[in-house]
């Protein structure tokens, strides 16, 4: 078993594993949408000027997402 | 969404569903899409119209329908909101939806970013159980070759049972390729075998249940699997939709119930129970059928393929130099607005005076009488010249270079940067992509504010947009500054001064945003900031040419156009107003000395204000009137270039005060009518809309007397 961190632990230049989303409601699909599923790689590639939102690649798309919706989404590192 | 006719103002109302055919014969094709995939750049070359292009996720937020033909077919095209899914969980989303969905067009295009094939593939899947008239559009593949990134679109068709086409939009060939598909497809020359996602067992039990009942039921007019699935899933919105479609029978049918709750039952015994657990299962399904789909069509020859935009994402968005590049790239586009405005203004300015003594001098000759010369040589025509003259330069300079940021991709880079400061005030980084549009025109800007999700969000962006200058009004700002704080000699270091104040004109509105939008989300709009996913776009190099004559001929001479229709009523009225009197004073002493107390009070005076309010249909004439206004009372007669203005201002007792006081309330006052117009329509209130100028009017007046009054005691120190 790895051990599971929150995405907003990942430091630009890490990558990880989707293991699981706790984001509920709109932030969930959302999430979902854009190929975030069990088993997607994720890396981390910038954090804006002031530290947040933070930029991942997911599946060939740059995608800028903020610290506490990263908190709801689980990853091991790869 | 950008400034053209079709988006500015009054006309940009949803088209909604209303399909107008030319013929009957016309098919009527939707152009669905990820958010920018180049969607808008198809649908223009196909159809030839102007829909404004840029690159950033979510311009297009409305349908929009064009024509084209080929040499067997006319079609219908309607360019649908980009979405990443057909789930509705937006406004844009729901557009799209339902126009695949009820709209019934003939064949569906989805386009494709080819240079990410895999995630676009979400959305063709979707879009395929619902039609079975599909084609594939793998758009922008000059980009994928660029980044090397080899696609086998034979072996993609293929497997999806649907043909697909390789394009370059900007180039018109690869798209004829399209349109010749595309006549096969709607004439079902080329039968369809459409790829259809296999769902994890328990779901496919389940629909298998559902599936007969609802095929009867629905009488066939939808696809009986995907409804299936959607009943299942209890999609609040669509139900709405289907009940408005299908009639509200239809899902009061005891039959069809019980059916879903069969169906509901199998789920369970599988361990489905709750909502989430469902939805998640038919994305992942559908994500990992797209991932297997591409195995073998994409393949990256480089996987270094995306380092230039990761080198240009460290120079424009790390710790050190976003923020200092930001300020930078903003003050260079005024410096060079305003230099390469200086010149051609002058000459605008001589050549447009040296016409109206050629028109005097006709009046003259034919001896009109000498009203008749007031009113359209003095009013009209001098109020449209110095429209001209002051605007059409700083615009033509300004709307160029701010598309070539646009299209390169540099717009969602300021979004991602500020979202911090925004987060702070509970709102939300997209509001920067909104303020960028302001800077255009904020009634676009307005519109361009439904791409943020969260409706109290939305309404904070849209309350603030006016703090933004909108293009009518960096004129006012840009002459006021070179007058008066610059000196009108010109050279290369006054003009970078001038763009150095109006950066710093611009951030002081940008804080004064971050202001009013913390000081709403404490009160009236109160709540937490909601979630927030932001698409970077891959940087792409802009069509300097198009950009140039586009921006030039859809928004500069549109824009000047809207000026000059509201300026020339404006020029009548205002010398009417000059040269009527009542007890001896004129109508437009009258306005002005009513006003000039309170001006006064703000460091104006009551022609400067009287202005400001005249100019409410457009501010592109404020200027001017303050001219005008001033000429009539007869100082000067003869005017034709900033020192003379300046030395006009001054013998009305203009100062440095009157200069900052005048652009600090040109920054914050009532927005403009077209732009109250498309707030009004947008928030559907009056209330709202009425706060919208309540607010940047009280900023303005409590800015501009508390300046004025720490103004003037410092000056009599």
């Amino acid at each position: 078993m790895k051990k599971l961190i929150s995405l907003d632990k990942i430091a630009p230049g890490q990558c990880a594993v989707v293991d699981n989303l706790q984001s509920t409601g709109s932030m969930r699909r959302r999430l979902l949408d854009i190929g975030l599923i069990r088993d997607t790689k994720v890396e981390c590639i910038g954090r804006s000027p002031s530290g947040d939102p933070s930029a991942f690649l997911i599946r060939g798309a740059v995608i800028a997402i903020r610290s506490e919706d990263c908190k709801k989404i689980l990853v091991s590192l790869a | 969404m950008g400034l053209t006719n079709h988006s500015v103002g009054i006309k940009a109302v949803d088209s909604g569903l209303v399909i107008k055919k030319r013929t009957p014969d016309d098919r009527v094709v939707a152009l669905a899409g990820n958010p920018n995939v180049g969607k808008s750049t198809v649908f223009n070359h196909l159809t030839g119209m102007k829909q404004h292009t840029g690159n950033w996720p979510g311009k297009t937020v409305t349908n929009a329908q064009g024509y084209c033909e080929t040499k067997d077919q006319t079609y219908v095209m309607v360019d649908i909101p980009g979405t990443y899914s057909l789930m509705a969980h937006s406004a844009e989303e729901e557009v799209a939806r339902n126009f695949i969905c009820f709209g019934k067009p003939d064949a569906v295009v989805v386009v494709c970013d080819a240079t990410c094939l895999e995630r676009n593939l979400n959305l063709v899947l979707q879009t395929m159980e619902l039609s079975d008239r599909v084609v594939v559009c793998a758009n922008l593949m000059d980009e994928a070759k660029r980044k090397k990134i080899r696609l086998n679109l034979p072996l993609l068709s293929k497997r999806l049972g649907v043909p697909v086409v390789g394009t370059t939009a900007r180039k018109k060939k690869t798209l004829d390729a399209l349109m010749e598909t595309l006549d096969s497809v709607v004439t079902d020359r080329k039968p369809q075998s459409p790829y259809l996602v296999q769902y994890p067992t328990c779901i496919e039990h389940a629909i298998s249940l559902l599936e007969p009942v609802v095929k009867e039921k629905s009488g066939g007019k939808l696809n009986s699997r995907w409804l299936s699935l959607k009943l299942l899933d209890q999609d609040e919105s669509l139900i709405r939709e289907i009940n408005s479609y299908l009639g509200e029978d239809f899902l009061q049918d005891r039959e069809l119930q019980e059916a879903i709750q069969h169906g509901k039952e199998k789920l369970a015994q599988y361990g489905v129970t709750g909502e989430d657990q469902l939805k998640d299962l038919i994305v992942s399904a559908l994500v990992q059928s797209a991932q297997s789909l591409c195995q073998g069509v994409t393949v990256y020859a480089d996987r270094q393929y995306a380092k230039t935009d990761r080198t240009l994402d460290k120079i424009l968005t790390s710790k050190a130099t976003g923020y200092p590049v930001m300020l930078a790239l903003l003050a260079g586009v005024f410096w060079l607005t305003i230099t390469g405005a200086n010149y051609p203004s002058q000459l605008l300015a001589d050549g447009l005076f040296w016409i109206q003594d050629r028109l005097t001098e006709l009046f003259l000759y034919l001896h009109a009488p000498a009203w008749l010369h007031g009113a359209l040589v003095l009013g009209v025509y001098r109020v449209l010249a110095w429209v001209v003259s002051v605007m059409l330069p700083p615009m033509a300079i300004f709307f160029p270079l701010f598309t070539l940021l646009e299209d390169a991709g540099y717009l969602p880079r300021v979004a991602y940067n500020l979202d911090r400061p925004f987060k702070r005030c509970c709102a939300c980084g997209k509001q920067a992509l909104c303020m960028c549009m302001g800077f255009g025109c904020n009634a676009a800007g307005i519109i361009g504010c439904r791409i943020i999700d969260s409706p109290r969000e939305r309404l904070l962006a849209i309350l603030t947009n006016n703090f933004v200058p909108c293009n009518g009004r960096f004129p006012t700002l840009i002459a006021i500054i070179t007058m008066f704080f610059v000196g009108t000699a010109g050279g290369a270091g006054s003009s970078l001064l001038s763009a150095l104040l109006l950066t710093a004109v611009i951030v002081l509105g940008v804080l004064i945003t971050f202001g009013i939008t913390k000081l709403l989300s404490q009160t009236l709009l109160k709540g937490m900031p909601s979630s927030f996913t932001l698409e970077l776009p891959p940087y792409r190099k802009p069509q300097v040419g198009k950009v140039i004559v586009r921006s030039i001929f859809d928004r500069t001479l549109f824009v000047l156009g809207r000026a000059v229709v509201v300026a020339a009523p404006a020029g009548l009225a205002i010398w009417l107003m000059a040269n009527v009197s009542v007890n001896g004073v004129s109508i437009l002493n009258h306005c002005a000395s009513f006003l000039d107390p309170f001006a006064r009070l703000m460091g104006l005076d009551g022609v400067i204000l009287m202005a400001f309010i005249l100019g409410c249909p457009a501010n592109e004439i404020v200027i001017p009137i303050i001219i005008m206004t001033y000429l009539a009372q007869g100082s000067i007669l003869e005017l034709d270039s900033l020192a003379q203005m300046k030395t006009l201002f001054v013998e009305n007792g203009w100062t440095w005060i009157t200069a900052v006081s005048t652009m600090l309330f040109s920054l914050n006052h009532w927005p403009c009518s077209t732009t109250l117009l498309t707030i009004r329509k947008e928030t559907g209130s009056w209330k709202w809309t009425a706060l919208a100028a309540v607010i940047p009017t009280v900023v303005g007046i409590v800015i501009c007397i508390a300046f004025t009054a720490a103004a003037r005691l410092i000056v009599s120190f």
